[in-house]
């Protein structure tokens, strides 16, 4: 396991606004729980006290593991500000994600930075039809607490392929008026996608705004549907990032045919401006070499 | 002004200086030739990321010190945005003293390593050199013995940390440490303030560790200086973005009476053409921060990257050198530089472009990208381009490229960078309403003081010029360093 957090110990003591003491990425982003949601999903509570303070629904992380570890972006699921910590969900996908899953209590995440991006923008609206994919969940429990706490009503539909995948179906039913269920496997909840649960809530009463958070493919469907009912929609994008500051334009997506920054102009955008396309084959771009390399780390682990 | 005249010329008035200019008369000194800096073989280097460029034996140093001659009045300093005492260092390297030298340097200098390798110094110190002026001769290589003395310091293990004043207990912090943020803080310190520098990325550096490749820069000369500035007490805090981590009220009621916004120009611009977000088409700070900070050509950081075999490096300027060579060096077959104006107009270092051609990059000037193709991964294969022809100068008084109608062709490319400069990074002004912006989204000061319309407020470096160089950024923070503590003692 790779690991980096000799520096902390070289203070002894480390609290909020004595820079005379810490270094932000020293005595911070220690991980102060761990569960898992099923074998391949891990929620992890990382101590990060000033990310706890400042955050908004919407807003995400940037994180690496290792000195040789890369960035990569996760959107904050949930925050306690008394606590001082942040949640992030993981999902095993490849060697940054296996390895932060692998973290435990107790451990230090490299590198933490954040809130990034716009925070979620939050009114009075009527009923929201929110839909989550996968671990997409995570950060719509966020958007869907703060838009109950508006005063919206709130619908919210949860697919994933099968039932162990299915995550914060409690803490969703406790900011929403109605969660509905759907597998691909029919394990549990309703057979079918994510789209058939939003087009039956659709077709008995009036939305007034979607909000998707899921994989790409997802979101382009439920974009597509929304679509179909003009139903304004917002999608929070989970491109790839490399800075999540603007500086270097990977994030880059074409919104109503314009280039757009996640990192700084979003997440959160129309969905029916987004060019998904384009989008999910920017995703894939380091996929063979990706795939490459988390074959290589789990050869490597399971020797280890 | 005149008190600065007045030390400079009492400075050139000290027994020492007075006999070494006794040594040697002005004529031969004018008769020797301009040394020339040692490199590695163009064959060799452009597979390697080691330095290009070997620096002076102390031999060669003192022979193109000798050439100075020591002028009455010094026209090179007003060359250099940070005011080095050129004179004394060289002096001082004639003499052989070469830690002495280091030492002049730092008195206004916090990165003599650094700026004696990446400044522009033809446009700048030895531009206005007297040999340039007035002999019509090459100038003094008052770059290559600025680094001279630097490295000769940082190799004798004994480096001179720059003296504080009695410290003060008050806290001001640079948002960014880049080279704006790292010439303040080591000014702030001296002057015995508390300094913390935050940054949002892991690194210290800024575009020195992210930008700059390590062929031109190596990181370990940057860690050096910045060790320098940690030993005189400044505070560095990474993984920390001003605005999003905490507010700058919060900065405040933390005991941060002023700040200095070094943030930099972090947007790059993309030419919005058809086709530009395929994959393999990286702007240059992507390019650039996956191979310097990530690491992503090597095999054991995690990183992915595309090494592109037939690379298309996209803008003049020396950050598209940067990345064309870096490409080379990256194994590709075809490295070109695709570029609107002829190579008189490009902005990039001689130097630069120099390097470039000796290593093997093509120059396809007065050709403009018009559209990129792509296979069905939607992995970039093809671009087409246009060329150009120069019309009028326009406003920035160079000839204006007009395209030639009928004259577009496509070039097989399997990675693209585009480099056609950065806009300034929103993160700052985005977060504070009150601050003055441009029209161009940089940071509105006053040219003189870089105070921003909020008074505790400075910036200087690219979110206040827009693109410029290491040696400007450096400039503007000893320039805010000065009017902060002006402005803090009440002036």
């Amino acid at each position: 396991m790779i690991l980096s957090f000799p520096a902390c110990f070289h203070y002894f003591s480390c609290k909020i606004g004595d820079f005379g003491i810490i270094d932000s990425r020293t005595c911070m982003n220690k991980i102060v729980a761990k569960t898992y949601f099923s074998e391949s999903v891990v929620k992890l509570v990382v101590d990060a006290p000033r990310i706890a303070k400042s955050r908004r629904a919407g807003h995400f992380v940037i994180v690496r593991t290792g000195e040789k570890g890369e960035r990569i972006p996760l959107t904050i699921a949930d925050a306690d500000m008394d606590q001082g910590t942040i949640t992030l969900v993981i999902q095993k996908v490849g060697v940054t994600s296996a390895r932060l899953c692998s973290l435990e209590a107790g451990d230090f995440i490299t590198d933490v930075v954040g809130p990034l991006g716009k925070p979620t923008h939050i009114g009075k609206v009527g009923t929201v039809l929110a839909s989550g994919g996968g671990v997409g969940v995570a950060p719509l429990l966020p958007i869907v607490e703060a838009f109950k706490k508006a005063g919206n009503k709130l619908i919210t539909v949860l697919a994933a392929r099968t039932k162990e995948l299915i995550i914060l179906e409690d803490q969703m039913r406790r900011h929403s008026d109605e969660v509905i269920i759907m597998t691909d496997d029919g394990s549990y909840g309703k057979k079918g996608l994510v789209t058939q649960g939003m087009e039956e809530v659709i077709a008995r009463e009036k939305i007034d705004l979607a909000v998707t958070v899921g994989p790409a493919i997802m979101m382009k469907y439920a974009s597509l549907l929304t679509g179909k009912y003009n139903i304004p929609t917002v999608a929070s994008l989970n491109t790839l990032m490399m800075d999540g500051t603007g500086m270097c334009g990977a994030c880059r997506v074409t919104v109503d045919g314009k280039t757009q920054f996640v990192c700084v102009d979003g997440p959160e955008f129309d969905a029916h401006k987004v060019d998904f396309d384009e989008m999910l084959l920017r995703l894939d771009a380091y996929k063979s070499a990706e795939t490459e390399a988390y074959e290589k780390y789990l050869e490597s682990h399971i020797k280890a | 002004m005149e008190d600065r005249k007045a030390y400079l010329k009492k400075e050139r008035e000290q027994e020492w200086r007075v006999e070494l200019r006794g040594k040697m008369k002005n004529r031969e000194r004018t008769e020797l030739d301009r040394v020339v800096m040692s490199e590695q073989d163009p064959g060799v280097r452009n597979r390697n990321f080691t330095e290009v460029n070997r620096g002076l034996t102390a031999e060669q140093a003192i022979t193109e010190a000798s050439r100075c001659l020591d002028c009455v009045n010094p026209t090179c300093i007003t060359g250099c945005p940070v005011e080095i005492n050129i004179p004394k260092f060289i002096k001082k390297i004639e003499a052989g003293e070469f830690m002495e030298a280091a030492k002049v340097l730092k008195e206004t200098n916090t990165l003599p390593a650094v700026c004696g390798r990446v400044c522009p110094q033809e446009v700048q110190c030895e531009q206005a050199c007297f040999y340039t002026q007035k002999l019509k001769k090459p100038a003094v290589a008052i770059g290559y013995l600025e680094r001279f003395a630097a490295d000769y310091e940082q190799q004798s293990g004994k480096i001179s940390v720059p003296e504080i004043l009695s410290r003060k207990g008050r806290r001001v912090a640079s948002i960014g440490s880049g080279p704006a943020g790292l010439a303040f803080a080591g000014d702030m310190a001296k002057m015995g303030y508390d300094v913390t520098v935050f940054e949002a990325l892991h690194e210290i550096g800024g575009v020195l560790k992210y930008g700059i490749p390590e062929f031109r820069l190596p990181n370990k000369i940057v860690d050096v200086e910045i060790d320098i500035l940690k030993k005189m007490g400044v505070k560095f805090v990474t993984n920390f973005v001003v605005g999003k981590t905490a507010t700058m009220k919060d900065l405040k009621q933390e005991g941060f009476e002023a700040f200095l916004v070094g943030s930099g120009a972090g947007l790059p611009n993309f030419m919005h053409i058809p086709g530009e977000n395929y994959i393999g088409i990286y702007s240059s700070n992507e390019y650039l921060t996956r191979v310097n900070l990530m690491h992503a050509a090597d095999p054991d950081y995690d990183t992915p990257m595309i090494s592109g075999k037939k690379v298309a490096v996209i803008g003049g300027g020396n950050t598209a050198m940067d990345s064309v060579r870096t490409s080379k060096r990256l194994g590709a077959d075809r490295s070109m530089i695709i570029y609107r104006r002829s190579i008189e107009e490009m902005p990039a270092r001689v130097e630069e472009i120099k390097h470039a051609r000796e290593e093997g990059i093509e120059f396809l000037n007065l050709h403009n990208p018009v559209e990129y193709f792509a296979d069905d991964r939607g992995r970039v294969n093809r671009m087409r381009v246009q060329k150009m022809e120069l019309g009028a100068p326009d406003a920035s008084g160079r000839r204006r490229p007009i395209p030639i109608e009928g004259s577009e062709y496509e070039i097989d490319v399997d990675m693209v960078v585009v480099s056609v400069g950065v806009s300034p990074n929103p993160l700052i002004p985005g977060s504070m309403k009150q601050l003055d912006v441009t029209k161009w989204g940089t940071i509105h000061v006053d040219p003189d003081t870089m105070q921003t319309s909020i008074p505790e407020m400075f910036a200087g470096g690219d979110i206040v010029r827009g693109g410029a160089t290491v040696i400007l950024a450096m400039g503007d923070g000893r320039k805010a360093a000065t009017a902060m503590d002006h402005y803090l003692n009440g002036n």
